[in-house]
C-alpha cells in the first residue's frame, strides 16, 4: 500500500528532498489526502443508500398521494320517485318484469324536477352527466329488494360521475379555461347547487372494495379481481406447497449424490431465474393449447404460479430441513423409527415454521406476479364476480395494468388505491411471515 | 361444480375405506395391536391410498384429455357444411379455431359469436357429449375406488407389512414430486421449441435473428397491402439491451456501494433498519413499478429533458431503464453484501497492519476478492433485466426502431411477446409463433446468464472455504 503511495509521491517531490525525510514524513504528507479519500468513499456508501430510500420514499408517497382519495368518494343523495308508468307500465309487479324497468327514466325524471329550468335537449343531456348510471341500478336493487317501494318515493345515494368526483376532490381545476376540461362551467354550476343544497357528500367508496370491474370509474371496483387472486393463490398453494415439500424432503433426506440428483439441483436454480413471462408461454402452449383448459380461469393462472413457485418453496424448505440438527434424526433412528416415520414425526414438525415462512413468501411474490397471467388471459374486461376457480377472472395486479391503461383521470387514483390494496396484502403476509419466523425460530 | 363433488365424494371414500382398514386390521388381532407387523393405522392408510390414488389418478387422466378427444367428435359429427368455407375447400385453421370456440362455448352455456343453428345444435351435442363422458367417468371412478379398497381390506392381514407398502407408495410419490422441475423445464423447451419450430417454417431463421425490421403485423387477407410481415428482431434485442444497460447503470453503483457501507461501515443499528428497507424495494410487485415508471418518472424525464432543450420522449427507454435499475438494486446489493461478508477477515486486518485506511482496504483488497462473486451477481441482475417484463409493457414504448438514443421510444423482447399474444390471436399465424420464437431467445439468454453467474459464484464461494 505504502509503496503505491510512495510511488505517487515520487512524480511531485523531487529524490533527493525524499532521500531526507524520514518514512513517517511521507506517510504524514500524504495523510490529508488519503483521510479525505477515505470521507469521500463513506460518502459514496451513504449516498448510494439516500439514493435508494428516496426512491423508496417516492414511490411510495406517489402511490398514497394518488391512491388515498379513492378510498372516499362523491356522493349525491336525492329523492327519486319510483313511478310505477316508468317501472312497471303492465303493473304486474313481477320480479321479471320489474328487472326490465326503466330506471335510468326515473332518476332522470327526478333530476329534471330538480332543474326545471333546464330545457335544452343539449342541456338535459349535460345535466345527466353530472350522475352516474349507478343511480339507475341501485334504484332497481331497491326496487326489487322491496316491490312495495313503486310508487313512493325513495332516498338513494350513488356516486356521481367521476369527472365530478375529480372535480370535488380537487383534481380537476376551476381556473383552468373551459375549452380544456372535460366538464363545462354549466355543469359545475349544477354541481354547486346540489352542494348548496346539501345533496352531494363524502363517504367511504363501498363501490371500490364490493363491486368488480367497469368502465365508468366511480362504479369499478376490485373485488372481482380480490376474489380472482384468492382463487387463483388457493390453486397455487393446494399444488404446490405439498409438491414442493415432498420434493425437498427427497432430494435432502433420500436423494443419493449422483448425476440425476445433481441435474435435478441445477435444474430447479436455473427454474428459479427463468423469466416469468417464459412460463406465461409454456401455460398457454400446454394448458391452453394442449389440454384445453378454459382462458382467463382462476385455475389455469394457479397450476402457472405453482410451476413458477415450486423452485422457491423446495429451496426454503430444504433450507429449512438442514437446519434440524442431525441428533434428532439418529435419537428417532435410535429409537426404531423407520426413515420415513424420523421425518414425519419428528424432522418435519421441527422444520415446519421454516418451510410455511418459504411458502408464505412464495406466495406473496405470485400474489403480485403480473407478466404470466397476462399470456394466459387473465386481462380481459370482467366485470362480473367470479364465482368458481373455472370462472374467466382477472387479479390485483393485472387488474392494476388494465386501470393504469385506462384514459380517465380518476382511473389514476384508483389504480392507485388498487396499489395500495395489493401492497397492503403483501405487507399483511410478510409480516406473517416474519412473525412465523420470531415464534417458532430455534437456534439448535 | 360436479367435478368438485365428485372429488368429495372420493375423499369421503377414501377416509371411509382408511376406517374400513384401520377396523380390519384390529379385529383380526382380536384388539392385541403388537400382534400385527404394522401400526393400525398403516393398514387404514393402505385401504385409503387403495381406495383413492387409482381413482384420482384416472380422473385426472381423464378430464385432461377429454376436451381434445370430444374435440375432435363433434367435429366428426358436426355438419360437414359448417367445415366448408363459401368456395368449397376445407375452412381454414383459425376459422376452425373459431367454430370450436363456439361449441365450446355454446356447450357451456356462455354466449357464442355466432348465431347459425347448425353450429348451436352443434354446441348442444357436444353439452350431451360431455354429460355422457362425465356420467362415465363418474361410474369409472367410483368403481375403481370401491374395487380398490375391497381388494385392499382382503390383502390385510396380521402379518402383512403395510408400513412397508405404504411408505413404498409415499416415497414414489416424493420422486415424482422432486420430478416436477425437470418436467417443467422440459415441457418449457418442448413447448417453445416446437411453436418456434413452426415459425422458422415460414420465417428464416437467419432473417429473424439477424434482421433490421420488426413490423408484424399480419394482414388478415393474403391480398392486402403489406401482409407479409417483418420479423428482424434485431430492434428488439437491441432495445432490450439498451434498457438493460441503463439498469445496470443505475443499480451497479448504487446496490454495490450501499452494501459496501452496509457491511464495512454501518452501525448494527443502521443495517438493521436500512437492509430489511432495501428489500421492500425488491417485494415491490413490478406492475407497480410500471405505472410508477408511467405515471410519474417518464413525465418526469420529459419535462426535464424540456427545460435543457432536450426532447425526450414520455415513453423514452431512460424511463424505463431507471426505474428497473431501481428494482434491481436490492438484486445487486444482496448478492455483493453475501460475497463482500464472505473474504477472510484475515485479509482485512492484514491490510490495517499495514497502515492502509478502510476504504483503501476496501477497494484494493476486498473488492479485488470479491470480485468474481460481484460478477456473478450481475450477471444474475442482466438476466432479472433482460426478463423483466411489466416495467417495459407499461413504460416503454411499441415502435421497434434501432436505435441507440436512451431519450428515444425502443421496445424489448418482453413487450413484444406480451403485444403479440394478448388479445385475440390465432395460433398459426406467424404473428403468434413469432412470440414463441422471441420466448425461446429469452430462455435461451437467461439460462445461458444463470449458468454461468451460478458457477462463477460457486467457483468463487468454494476459495475460501
Amino acid at each position: 500500500m505504502s509503496t503505491a503511495e510512495n510511488q505517487m509521491d515520487s512524480k511531485t517531490a523531487s529524490a533527493a528532498e525524499i532521500r531526507k525525510r524520514k518514512i513517517a514524513d511521507v506517510v504524514n504528507a500524504g495523510l490529508k489526502r488519503r483521510y479525505a479519500a477515505e470521507r469521500r468513499f463513506r460518502f459514496y456508501g451513504v449516498a448510494a443508500i439516500a439514493i435508494s430510500m428516496i426512491m423508496l420514499v417516492v414511490l411510495f408517497t406517489t402511490i398514497l398521494g394518488n391512491g388515498l382519495t379513492a378510498f372516499v368518494q362523491t356522493r349525491v343523495t336525492m329523492d327519486v320517485v319510483a313511478s310505477a308508468e316508468r317501472i312497471d307500465p303492465q303493473g304486474t309487479r313481477k320480479r321479471e318484469d320489474l328487472v326490465a324497468g326503466d330506471y335510468q327514466g326515473a332518476v332522470r325524471d327526478a333530476v329534471l324536477a330538480m332543474f326545471p329550468e333546464v330545457t335544452a335537449r343539449k342541456d338535459r343531456k349535460d345535466l345527466m352527466e353530472l350522475f352516474s348510471n349507478g343511480a339507475g341500478y341501485e334504484l332497481q336493487r331497491k326496487v326489487l329488494e322491496n316491490p312495495d317501494l313503486i310508487g313512493k318515493t325513495v332516498r338513494v345515494e350513488v356516486p356521481v360521475a367521476s369527472e365530478f368526483d375529480m372535480l370535488s376532490k380537487g383534481y380537476i381545476s376551476r381556473d383552468v379555461p373551459e375549452a380544456e376540461r372535460k366538464i363545462s362551467d354549466k355543469q359545475i354550476g349544477w354541481f354547486d347547487t346540489l352542494k348548496s343544497k346539501g345533496m352531494i357528500s363524502m363517504g367511504f367508496n363501498t363501490t371500490l372494495m364490493s363491486s368488480g370491474d367497469s368502465r365508468q370509474p366511480e362504479l369499478a371496483g376490485l373485488w372481482g379481481a380480490i376474489v380472482g387472486s384468492f382463487y387463483t393463490l388457493v390453486v397455487t398453494l393446494t399444488l404446490s406447497f405439498p409438491i414442493g415439500v415432498a420434493a425437498a424432503i427427497y432430494l435432502e433426506e433420500f436423494a443419493p449424490k449422483n448425476k440425476w440428483t445433481d441435474i435435478i439441483e441445477v435444474n430447479i436454480n436455473n427454474l428459479a431465474a427463468v423469466p416469468s413471462i417464459v412460463f406465461g408461454l409454456l401455460g398457454l402452449a400446454v394448458f391452453l393449447q394442449f389440454f384445453g383448459l378454459p382462458r382467463s380461469a382462476p385455475v389455469v393462472g394457479g397450476l402457472v404460479l405453482m410451476l413458477m413457485n415450486l423452485p422457491i418453496i423446495i429451496i426454503a424448505s430444504r433450507a429449512a430441513l438442514k437446519s434440524v440438527p442431525p441428533s434428532i434424526r439418529e435419537a428417532a433412528l435410535g429409537l426404531g423409527a423407520s426413515k420415513l416415520q424420523m421425518i414425519f414425526h419428528h424432522v418435519l414438525p421441527l422444520a415446519m415454521p421454516g418451510m410455511l415462512t418459504g411458502t408464505i413468501i412464495g406466495m406473496a411474490h405470485a400474489l403480485g406476479e403480473t407478466a404470466p397471467l397476462l399470456m394466459i388471459g387473465m386481462v380481459a374486461f370482467i366485470v362480473d364476480i367470479p364465482h368458481t376457480p373455472l370462472d374467466p377472472s382477472t387479479v390485483l395486479p393485472v387488474q392494476i395494468y388494465l386501470w393504469a391503461d385506462s384514459p380517465e383521470r380518476a382511473f389514476v387514483e384508483r389504480t392507485s388505491a388498487a396499489i395500495i390494496v395489493l401492497l397492503g396484502f403483501l405487507i399483511l403476509m410478510n409480516a406473517a411471515a416474519v412473525l412465523l419466523r420470531k415464534k417458532f425460530e430455534r437456534r439448535w | 361444480m360436479q367435478v368438485l363433488i365428485l372429488f368429495l365424494v372420493l375423499a369421503v371414500l377414501t377416509v371411509i375405506g382408511f376406517r374400513l382398514g384401520r377396523g380390519r386390521s384390529v379385529k383380526l388381532v382380536g384388539g392385541d395391536v403388537a400382534r400385527l407387523h404394522s401400526l393400525p393405522g398403516y393398514y387404514g392408510l393402505y385401504v385409503a391410498l387403495w381406495c383413492g390414488i387409482p381413482a384420482l389418478l384416472l380422473v385426472v387422466a381423464w378430464l385432461s384429455l377429454e376436451g381434445p378427444v370430444l374435440t375432435r367428435l363433434i367435429l366428426s359429427a358436426v355438419s360437414p357444411q359448417l367445415l366448408l368455407d363459401p368456395s368449397g375447400g376445407p375452412i381454414s385453421q383459425a376459422h376452425l379455431n373459431l367454430l370450436v370456440n363456439d361449441l365450446r362455448n355454446i356447450a357451456s352455456g356462455t354466449v357464442a359469436s355466432t348465431a347459425n343453428p347448425l353450429v348451436k345444435e352443434a354446441g348442444l351435442q357436444l353439452a350431451s357429449y360431455r354429460q355422457v363422458s362425465f356420467a362415465a367417468m363418474t361410474v369409472v371412478a367410483l368403481a375403481l375406488a370401491l374395487g380398490g379398497a375391497v381388494m385392499a381390506l382382503r390383502w390385510v392381514h396380521a402379518d402383512f407389512r403395510a408400513r412397508n407398502s405404504v411408505e413404498k407408495v409415499i416415497k414414489t410419490f416424493m420422486v415424482l414430486c422432486s420430478l416436477m422441475a425437470i418436467l417443467t423445464t422440459v415441457g418449457i423447451i418442448l413447448s417453445l421449441l416446437f411453436e418456434s419450430y413452426r415459425f422458422f417454417a415460414r420465417v428464416p431463421l437467419t432473417e429473424f435473428l439477424f434482421g433490421l425490421e420488426w413490423s408484424p403485423q399480419m394482414a388478415m387477407r393474403a391480398d392486402q397491402v403489406g401482409s407479409s410481415g417483418a420479423f428482424g428482431a434485431v430492434p428488439l434485442f437491441a432495445g432490450t439491451l439498451l434498457i438493460s444497460f441503463i439498469a445496470m447503470v443505475v443499480a451497479v453503483p448504487v446496490g454495490l456501494l450501499a452494501a459496501i457501507y452496509m457491511s464495512e461501515y454501518a452501525p448494527r443499528k443502521v443495517r438493521a433498519i436500512v437492509k430489511p428497507l432495501l428489500e421492500i424495494l425488491a417485494g415491490i410487485p413490478t406492475v407497480v413499478y410500471g405505472f410508477f415508471a408511467a405515471l410519474t418518472v417518464a413525465p418526469f424525464f420529459r419535462d426535464s429533458g424540456q427545460l435543457f432543450g432536450l426532447n425526450i420522449s414520455s415513453e423514452s427507454a431512460l424511463a424505463a431503464g431507471v426505474v428497473m435499475g431501481i428494482m434491481i438494486i436490492p438484486y445487486v446489493s444482496s448478492i455483493t453484501d453475501d460475497v463482500v461478508t464472505a473474504v477472510p477477515n484475515a485479509m482485512r486486518e492484514g491490510s490495517y497492519g499495514l497502515g492502509a485506511t478502510k476504504s483503501e482496504t476496501i477497494r484494493r483488497v476486498v473488492f479485488p476478492a470479491a470480485l468474481p462473486g460481484i460478477v456473478g451477481g450481475v450477471l444474475l441482475a442482466v438476466s432479472r433485466a433482460i426478463g423483466e417484463t411489466m416495467i417495459v409493457v407499461m413504460a416503454a414504448g411499441l415502435s421497434a426502431k434501432l436505435s441507440a438514443n436512451p431519450f428515444e421510444a425502443v421496445t424489448t423482447v418482453t413487450v413484444q411477446v406480451v403485444t403479440l399474444l394478448v388479445g385475440d390471436q390465432e395460433f398459426d399465424s406467424p404473428k403468434t409463433l413469432a412470440a414463441f420464437a422471441l420466448g425461446l431467445v429469452l430462455f435461451v439468454v437467461t439460462l445461458a446468464l444463470n449458468i454461468v453467474a451460478l458457477h462463477v459464484v460457486r467457483k468463487y464461494r468454494e476459495q475460501y472455504e
